[in-house]
Formats: C-alpha cells, sequence, structure tokens
C-alpha cells in the first residue's frame, strides 16, 4: 500500500473501527480495501501513551508505554506496549534486545506483589501486612540504633554515627527517590550507605 | 561523560578500551557508526577479546586484562616522543608549567613518602612549590627540570613499545599503529573521544586507568571540544543520578564531602576548603563551597539549621574510615559488627565479589530488607538450590522481608544519563498487587522511627525530629516537590543591596540556579549541581524540544544538563587563548570581543576575558592536572600495577604486588592466589552480553529465550591444551570458589605472550544465578576478589586468576 498517512491520522482512522469501508472512502482501489479488510484493528487503539526512559543501561533511551486505561484519570492502566520515541535525540525510536523486551520486564513473572517474609530458620516466605512489615522495621532499627549509636569517639569528639544498620541505595529510581531517600538515611547518621556506582 | 552521546557524531576517532559499547551500549554506540557513516570517523578497540565493537573497528589490538596504564603511558610517551602534542593547549590549560616541590620523586613503583605497614603514602612532598606571592610558581619555558612537563617525560620514558609489549601482550606493530592514529589527534582540528565503562572502573587501579587517558586526552587537546572528551558510558539507568545525589557513605549531594571525625565543628571543616586561587584571576569556583554546604543543610533541617548552631553541623555523622563502601560492610557483617541490612533494589549477593564470604555475611545479620521489584538471589540466600547455592535454611537465623516495589513503568521522576542530562518521565500502568513506591516505603520508615523518638525518646533524636518534611502528604512526598527541593528555593527574602525596595531573592521561589545560593541560611537546594532543574519557569527536565541548531549534537532544549544546562563541560577549552576556536568547523563557544557566546551554555563567567581566567574553572590552578597532587592515593602520576591476581610479576616493579595502597582485609589476603600461581594459571575477566542486563532481565522470558544458558569463553588453543569440546561441560575455579558452565570454544579469544610467557584468558559472562526464567547457573562473583580500587573501592571483577577442566554438568 502506498499510503502516506501519519501515524495519528492512522490511528484515528482505524480506531473508528471501520477500517476497510474508510479506506475504500479515502478513494483507495479495490485490492487494497480487500488487503484491508484482512487487518485486525490496529492495537494500540484507544491506548493512553506514557513518555518515560528505559530502565536498563544510562545511554536512557527515550520510550513510549502504551497502556489500556488512564492513569491521569485516576483509572486502573494496564501497559500493553513499549516502544522507541522516535523524537527523542539519543535513540531516535531504536531499542536494543532489552530495551525491546521492556514490557515483559514489567510484567515478568518474578514481579513481587505482596510484602513477605521469611522467619529465622525458616524455608519458606510468608506473606505478611505492610503495617506489619514496616512497624517491624521501624522497631528493629529504632531498637538497633539506641543500642549501637555512637555520640562521641573516644576523643570526646561528637562524631553522632550508627555504623550496625547499613542501606544499598538503588540505581535505576528517580533522583526524587534518591533524595526522600537520602534525607531518611543521613537523618538517622547511619554511615553504611553505598549504592550500585561501583559496580 | 565530558560530552553527551549525541556528540559522539562530532569525532574524528573513536577510542574504546575499558568498555564495548556495541554490546553494552548499543543505541549509544549508533553514534559511532553515524561519526563513521558522516564524516569518516576511525574506530580503535582495545581490549582482550574481540568483541563486537571490535568488530566493526578500523582497528583492534589485543591487551592482557588490567594492563592499560602501561598501554596508556606507552601512548603519551609515543606522543612527546614524536613531538605529537597540542603545545598551546597544554601549556596554557594544563599545569605543565608548574613547579613541583623539591623532595618529590620517583622510583622502582613508588612515589616519596610510602608506608609500607600502613599501606599509604604521607603526600606533604606531591604539591608544587608556591612562589612568596602565594601562588604556584611556574616555568612558561617548560625548562625547569622541576617542572611537571620534564617529570611527566621522565616518568612514561620507560614506557617504551619494546616494554609495552611486554608487559600487555599487544604486539609492538599494532601498539604502535595505536599510537600513531591517536597522536594524530595532537592537529587542533582533530577530535578524539573515549569510550570507556567497567571494563575501566573495575581494577584495584581502575581511576588511575581513567586518569591516564584522562591525560592524554589533555595533551592531545581533547577536553572542552566537540567530538572530544572523556566519556564514562556509566552502568544502570540512574547510576549518574544516585552518585550525584550523594547515596555514598562519604558523600553529601553535588560531591560535597561528609565530614570526618577530625573535622569537630564547622570552622575546622571549612579550613580545609578555602579554594584559595594557586594562579591570579582564577575563579575556582569551589571559593562558594560554604553557600552550597549551608544550602543543603537548609534543605536537610529546615529551620533547625541556623548560624547559632553551625547549621546543625552536628546533626551529620562523622566519618572514622574514609569509607563504609559496600566491600567493608559485608567485612564488618563476617566481623558479626551488623545487625540490619536494607537493599533497595539492589542484588549483592549476585553483583559483590567472593560470594562465599556474602554469605557468610548475610547469615550473621539479625534483619534483612529487601525493598525490589523483582525476586532477588539476595532476598532467597537462605534457600537451598543445590550446586547453585547449597545451604540448609535451618541453620540461618537472619530474618528477611521482601517489599514490593514499583519499576520504572509505574512512577514519575527525573533520570540522569551518561551525558548528565536529567530526562524526565511519567508513568504509564498501575503497580502490580500490593506494590508501592520506594519513597513511601521510606516515608513510612521515617514517620514510625520519628513517632518512636518522640514518645519514647533514644539518643541524639535531634536530626530525625527536626527532618525537614515539608510535603503535602507527608506519607508519600511527591516527585515534584521532591525535584523542587533538589534545585532549591529562598526561604527568607533578600534585599537588593543596591534598591531595599526591591528583593533579590523572594522567600518561597524557587531559586534561578546555583549562582544566587547563599550561606546565611536564606537559601536551601538539595543538591546544588542540579540547581536550575526546576524553577519558576517550570519543571527544566520535562522540556521536549529536540531542535538542534546546525547540527552541533548540544539539544539545549532537551531536557536539563547539570550543571547550569552546560552540555560539553570545560568548553571554555574549545577555544584559543584569545577565545576563538581552535577548530572553526567545531565551533561551540567563542570570546566576541566583550563576552562568550556560542552553542553551548559557556564554562566560565560570561564575561571572563580569555586571557586573564583559565577553562578549568573547578580547580584553584585555573588549569587541568598532568601532575595531580595530593588528590589521587596512589600517587600524582599513574604508575602500572598488576591486578592482585596476575600471571606475572611487576616488570617495573617486582615485589609489589597488586595496587600498594589498595585496602585489603586480612581474611581476604590468604584468598588471593600467589602471583603465577601454577594452581590458578589463567588470566579470567567478567563481562555482560548484550541480550541480558546484569541480574535482572533472566526474569524476562523474552531474554532468557535469547541467551538462555550460562557459559564460558576460551581460545581453540586453551580448548585443545584442556581436551575442552565447544559445547562441553567445564568446571572454572578460584581460590574462592568455583562454577560449572558451558564452553564456548572461540576464536574471539587468542592466547597472549606476556614476557615470553603464554598466557590464556577465560572469559566469563555474569548473569545467571538460582532465580529467574532462565536456566540455572552461576554468578561470575563465585569466582571474583574482595579487593577494590585504592581511591573508590570498586572491586577487581574484571582481572583476576582462575583454573578450569572439561567436567560433567551439574547434578540438580
Amino acid at each position: 500500500m502506498n499510503m502516506e498517512l501519519s501515524r495519528r491520522t492512522f490511528l484515528k482512522t482505524s480506531g473508528a473501527g471501520i477500517a476497510g469501508t474508510t479506506l475504500g472512502a479515502f478513494g483507495f482501489g479495490e485490492a487494497e480495501a480487500a488487503v484491508a479488510s484482512f487487518i485486525k484493528p490496529f492495537h494500540l487503539v484507544n491506548t493512553t501513551e506514557a513518555r518515560n526512559t528505559c530502565t536498563y543501561c544510562s545511554v536512557a533511551c527515550g520510550i513510549i508505554i502504551y497502556s489500556k486505561g488512564d492513569l491521569k484519570k485516576g483509572e486502573k492502566a494496564d501497559i500493553i506496549h513499549i516502544e522507541g520515541d522516535a523524537d527523542h535525540p539519543t535513540n531516535r525510536g531504536t531499542l536494543c534486545p532489552k530495551g525491546a523486551a521492556l514490557r515483559d520486564i514489567v510484567k515478568s513473572e518474578q514481579r513481587l506483589t505482596q510484602p513477605m517474609v521469611r522467619k529465622a530458620g525458616s524455608d519458606k516466605f510468608e506473606p505478611i501486612s505492610w503495617e506489619a512489615a514496616l512497624d517491624k522495621i521501624a522497631r528493629a532499627m529504632k531498637d538497633d540504633r539506641d543500642a549501637n549509636f555512637v555520640a562521641t569517639n573516644k576523643d570526646g569528639v561528637t562524631v553522632n554515627r550508627w555504623t550496625t544498620t547499613g542501606m544499598l541505595a538503588a540505581s535505576a529510581t528517580t533522583n526524587e527517590t534518591a533524595f526522600a531517600t537520602y534525607k531518611v538515611v543521613r537523618s538517622t547518621g547511619m554511615l553504611v550507605f553505598d549504592n550500585q556506582a561501583r559496580v | 561523560m565530558t560530552n553527551s552521546w549525541t556528540d559522539i557524531r562530532n569525532t574524528d576517532l573513536v577510542v574504546i578500551m575499558g568498555g564495548n559499547a556495541a554490546e553494552a551500549h548499543p543505541c549509544g554506540f549508533k553514534w559511532v557508526t553515524e561519526a563513521k557513516a558522516n564524516r569518516g570517523a576511525k574506530l580503535i578497540v582495545v581490549d582482550p577479546r574481540y568483541t563486537r565493537s571490535a568488530s566493526v573497528a578500523d582497528y583492534y589490538a589485543p591487551i592482557r586484562q588490567g594492563t592499560d596504564i602501561a598501554f596508556l603511558l606507552g601512548v603519551i610517551n609515543y606522543c612527546i616522543q614524536n613531538d605529537k602534542v597540542q603545545w598551546e593547549y597544554t601549556k596554557a590549560f594544563t599545569n605543565a608549567a608548574y613547579l613541583v616541590k623539591e623532595g618529590f620523586a620517583y622510583q622502582d613503583g613508588l612515589f616519596t613518602g610510602y608506608d609500607e605497614g600502613k599501606r599509604d603514602y604521607n603526600k606533604d612532598s606531591w604539591d608544587y612549590e608556591i612562589g612568596p606571592d602565594g601562588y604556584a610558581v611556574v616555568d612558561e619555558t617548560l625548562q625547569n627540570p622541576r617542572c611537571v612537563w620534564n617529570l611527566l617525560k621522565q616518568h612514561v620514558a620507560t614506557y617504551t613499545p619494546e616494554l609495552v609489549e611486554r608487559i600487555c601482550g599487544t604486539p609492538k606493530d599494532k601498539f604502535l599503529k595505536v599510537a600513531e592514529m591517536i597522536a594524530e589527534c595532537s592537529s587542533p582540528t582533530k577530535a578524539m573521544t573515549s569510550m570507556y565503562a567497567l571494563g575501566w572502573t573495575q581494577h584495584s587501579k581502575g581511576s588511575q586507568n581513567i586518569r591516564t587517558m584522562a591525560m592524554l586526552q589533555l595533551i592531545l587537546g581533547n577536553i572542552g571540544i566537540r567530538g572530544g572528551g572523556m566519556n564514562a558510558l556509566r552502568g544502570h539507568s540512574n547510576i549518574q543520578g544516585l552518585t550525584d545525589v550523594g547515596l555514598m557513605s562519604n558523600m553529601l549531594p553535588g560531591y560535597l564531602n561528609l565530614p570526618t571525625e577530625k573535622e569537630a565543628d564547622l570552622a575546622t571543616y571549612m579550613s580545609t576548603r578555602g579554594f584559595k586561587p594557586l594562579r591570579p584571576n582564577q575563579m575556582s569556583y569551589w571559593q562558594n563551597y560554604r553557600k552550597f554546604f549551608v544550602s543543603f543543610q537548609k534543605s536537610m533541617f529546615g529551620p533547625a539549621a541556623t548560624a547559632e548552631n553551625d547549621w546543625a553541623y552536628d546533626y551529620l555523622p562523622k566519618l572514622d574510615v574514609a569509607f563504609y563502601d559496600i566491600l567493608r560492610a559485608f567485612e564488618l557483617m563476617n566481623q558479626g559488627k551488623m545487625n540490619l541490612y536494607i537493599c533497595q533494589g539492589f542484588n549483592p549477593f549476585q553483583a559483590f565479589p567472593n560470594r562465599g564470604k556474602l554469605a557468610k555475611g548475610l547469615a550473621k545479620l539479625k534483619l534483612l530488607v529487601i525493598m525490589d521489584p523483582l525476586q532477588t538471589e539476595t532476598a532467597r540466600f537462605w534457600e537451598d538450590h543445590g550446586v547453585y547455592n547449597k545451604v540448609d535454611p535451618s541453620d540461618i537465623q537472619t530474618e528477611v522481608l521482601q517489599l514490593p516495589t514499583t519499576c520504572f513503568a509505574e512512577d514519575e521522576g527525573s533520570l540522569v544519563n551518561s551525558g548528565r542530562w536529567l530526562q524526565w518521565h511519567w508513568p504509564g500502568g498501575s503497580p502490580p498487587g500490593e506494590a508501592r513506591t520506594d519513597v513511601w516505603i521510606m516515608s513510612q520508615i521515617f514517620l514510625r522511627l520519628r513517632e518512636m523518638y518522640r514518645k519514647e525518646g533514644g539518643p541524639f533524636p535531634d536530626p530525625i525530629l527536626n527532618l525537614h518534611w515539608p510535603y503535602k502528604d507527608e506519607n508519600e512526598p511527591t516527585a515534584e516537590e521532591l525535584a523542587k527541593e533538589l534545585n532549591g528555593y529562598v526561604v527568607s527574602d533578600v534585599a537588593d543591596p543596591n534598591d531595599p525596595t526591591k528583593k533579590l531573592l523572594e522567600a518561597g521561589k524557587q531559586v534561578s540556579g546555583f549562582g544566587v545560593l547563599r550561606d546565611d541560611g536564606s537559601t536551601a537546594c538539595g543538591c546544588w549541581i542540579y540547581s536550575g532543574c526546576f524553577t519558576e519557569a517550570g519543571n527544566m527536565m520535562a522540556r521536549r524540544d529536540n531542535s538542534d541548531p546546525d547540527d552541533t549534537g548540544a539539544y539545549l532544549k532537551w531536557s536539563f544538563a547539570w550543571p547550569a544546562n552546560r552540555r560539553i563541560i570545560y568548553n571554555r577549552a574549545s577555544c584559543d587563548l584569545d577565545g576563538k576556536p581552535w577548530d572553526p568547523s567545531r565551533k561551540l563557544i567563542e570570546w566576541d570581543g566583550s563576552k562568550w557566546t556560542g552553542y553551548d551554555v559557556p564554562d566560565i563567567a560570561p564575561t571572563a576575558k580569555p586571557r586573564d581566567v583559565g577553562p578549568f574553572i573547578m580547580n584553584p590552578e585555573g588549569v587541568s592536572r598532568l601532575f595531580a597532587r595530593k588528590m589521587m592515593r596512589d600517587g600524582p602520576f599513574p604508575v602500572h600495577y598488576e591486578p592482585f591476581e596476575s600471571p606475572v610479576a611487576n616488570l617495573i616493579a617486582p615485589k609489589i604486588v597488586g595496587n600498594p595502597v589498595a585496602r585489603v582485609f586480612p581474611d581476604d589476603w590468604k584468598q588471593f592466589a600467589e602471583t603465577a600461581s601454577p594452581d590458578f594459571p589463567y588470566a579470567a575477566t567478567s563481562y555482560r552480553l548484550t541480550e541480558h542486563f546484569h541480574y535482572w532481565t533472566k526474569n524476562n522470558h523474552v531474554n532468557a529465550v535469547l541467551q538462555p544458558e550460562q557459559f564460558v569463553e576460551i581460545s581453540e588453543e586453551l580448548a585443545k591444551e584442556k581436551g575442552i569440546a565447544l559445547g562441553g561441560w567445564v568446571r572454572v575455579w578460584s581460590k574462592r570458589g568455583e562454577i560449572l558452565a558451558k564452553a564456548v570454544v572461540t576464536k574471539r579469544i587468542k592466547p597472549m605472550t606476556i614476557d615470553g610467557k603464554t598466557v590464556h584468558v577465560v572469559g566469563i559472562p555474569i548473569h545467571w544465578g538460582f532465580i529467574g526464567a532462565a536456566r540455572k547457573g552461576f554468578p561470575a562473583n563465585v569466582l571474583t576478589p574482595f579487593v577494590g580500587d585504592a581511591n573508590i573501592e570498586t572491586p577487581e571483577f574484571k582481572a583476576f586468576l582462575v583454573n578450569i577442566e572439561a567436567s560433567t554438568g551439574p547434578v540438580a
């Protein structure tokens, strides 16, 4: 088919659900209309689009996420497709073998869906509520900090540090998440604090 | 990166060494292809393996892993010997002319001041001679034997092509061809770019690997120009950002330092941070350090940070050691000195060296908390997976909490790419099940802790009680609120000194950039280098205008680049002493007689006269450093040191094992194979495959299908010698552990001749584990040594010793 339709126009056209007749009305030949009648409605019809960035390496290719449902309207959104963003100066719409399979990492069977606990000596994870899990963490941190906080060193210098609890920060979270994490961790006096920059 | 991905189009020569962009950064590598196709640029690849980057190179030279410094010092020597130096640039823009103090010397692999017991230097002599006027003494004629240039010339003279061949295994003719191609870029109208990644950082002298190339780029005049630069390709999608925001034991955001316990108060802390210029007229921009520090403290502690309490200086913990990095953390766990550990989107059981040691450490914790979108081996280190993770869960008393988080597709905010672009993104889907954002989880932990300290009290609760938490919903700050804090805002009005009826700064407004930050508490700023990213004009990171006037590759209106939306840092150096571009066809900025203008944001005060002010404005010298003064722990010049596990002794200093100042914990020495060990004769290296990303994509069915099974790569020669068949099982072991994998027998790896001895290379892709959609396997880190770079503790994953034999497959 020698059709110069923009992607946007094509979406609208096929979105009408009458692709064959609409194409016919555009004046294309019968043969083309016959071909068009076998084409399923374009699978990105009635999706919402979100501009995002590939989660893997720091080339940071632009991507477009297509979802059923609109988060901005407060709806649940189910991601059905991810592709390269042709407007992006770096990748100009292209993706590598990892980026091309992004939808399947979002939808991986290995995604975690509820808080779990593995008790001492146990051979399995068991469900735990968010409330119980967060209470447990905060209590453990408070108890450990209270027991091991070092206010002054042997020379009497104020050092206000805590080294028996540590945190490893992420590498694919946002700057904003990083700053919230930084504030919380530093305010406790925690020193054993690192991220993935080294590996 | 000093430059950006899209700037690579402007280069004449790409050198890929210490990386493999075609496989590890495929979409960025397309800009190499563009440069080759559109302007005839050449590509050189120097690597132990004939990688896919090498397969499209104009010239490939093999090198033994861990010997890059010898190679590059050899290239510097070649350039000096053959007068291939951008002389004007080198004389005016580097410290070549600076005189070094009497007393500084180098001999047998060591500089003045080495203390073998402490594995450290007294660095007193590693500095310039200071004149009576308080400025560094320079000899612009470069005649004085104590000037940096002559010391450098002497230092690199050892690294002849013959010695390079003996150390690196690079045949002399191949080395000379590479040196010749690189040396051509000393022309002011030729640009070379260095693209490197973890192949350089993951060594016990990783920082010096990079520094050596930076020195070469400086004498070629390639820093600050289009198509030039030192370009760290970087790893994960926001590892640049996490580093910028300072999520490290010893950092505050924006590359400020956490105080040590030797700095008991703010005055002492600031006393070594005056950054007085070392030459007349220089900007020495770090003179603004106090403004950035006070503004950060206001951002952290709000009204509780006051002039009276030294801006809450005591609220910051003080370090007793240089770093509490991950290696130290696992060492402390092994010593029973840690109780709780929180892993946010991080799988250290796979990602860090010597898995046996990691397992022992994790088993000594009371509580391990995992925040992750995916299953990880770390979360299940206590689970028995037969040969892949042989444990008895009943022996392990560590409690583990596993919390489900959102992933990139479900959250909003900015990520920083290798080129320092802060790019905003928007969520596209709802999180699965009960998954929550990391911000919500961190907020919940904080709010609970604060409540407990309010009710119960406890040691020094002040920083927790007073942490500035000014969010509309304190349970979950929004990305926009946090981004605004990072940018910085005005805390209290500042009157215009020239007209008191006017306000210079108005309380509550976003600051326009770091230039307006103050040290009197009237401004707050989470990360000064990001200032300008979210101003009164809105979210600059969300900008999506991809116009690029004259196709320079700058894209100034796309997102926001730190600092100050500058796309190529040190860009003043793209012009000659009078402010005219070295290469008019590659103009970036220029001096128009009264100010700097051009395609990029000038990296200099807009009206700083070209002959007055040097281009390296962050340095008190105003120039760049071929001699690093006291800033590197292992020397002001780079030296070739062998990896801690090496098939040969160090040819230039046979007694030195590894990097002489790298930190090694006592128990780890016992787990290193000795130099030229007959038990571990093969030089191993680890790397990624293009179909996988670390340990994430084995959770993805598609990637697991593309590369389903673990393998190691060896040469046809080694396979023959050891009776190993293509596709057959092998056992690979180091002094720390063993793995079983399929053998890929390939021409891509060749035996090397090192000082007359044949050395075989074993290549070990890293991606496998006992969790996921791919077949079970072993992480390469079962084998790797527990030692890091002397300056920043990045583990030595790229060069270690193993043995290999044909084997039968694992018994499940």
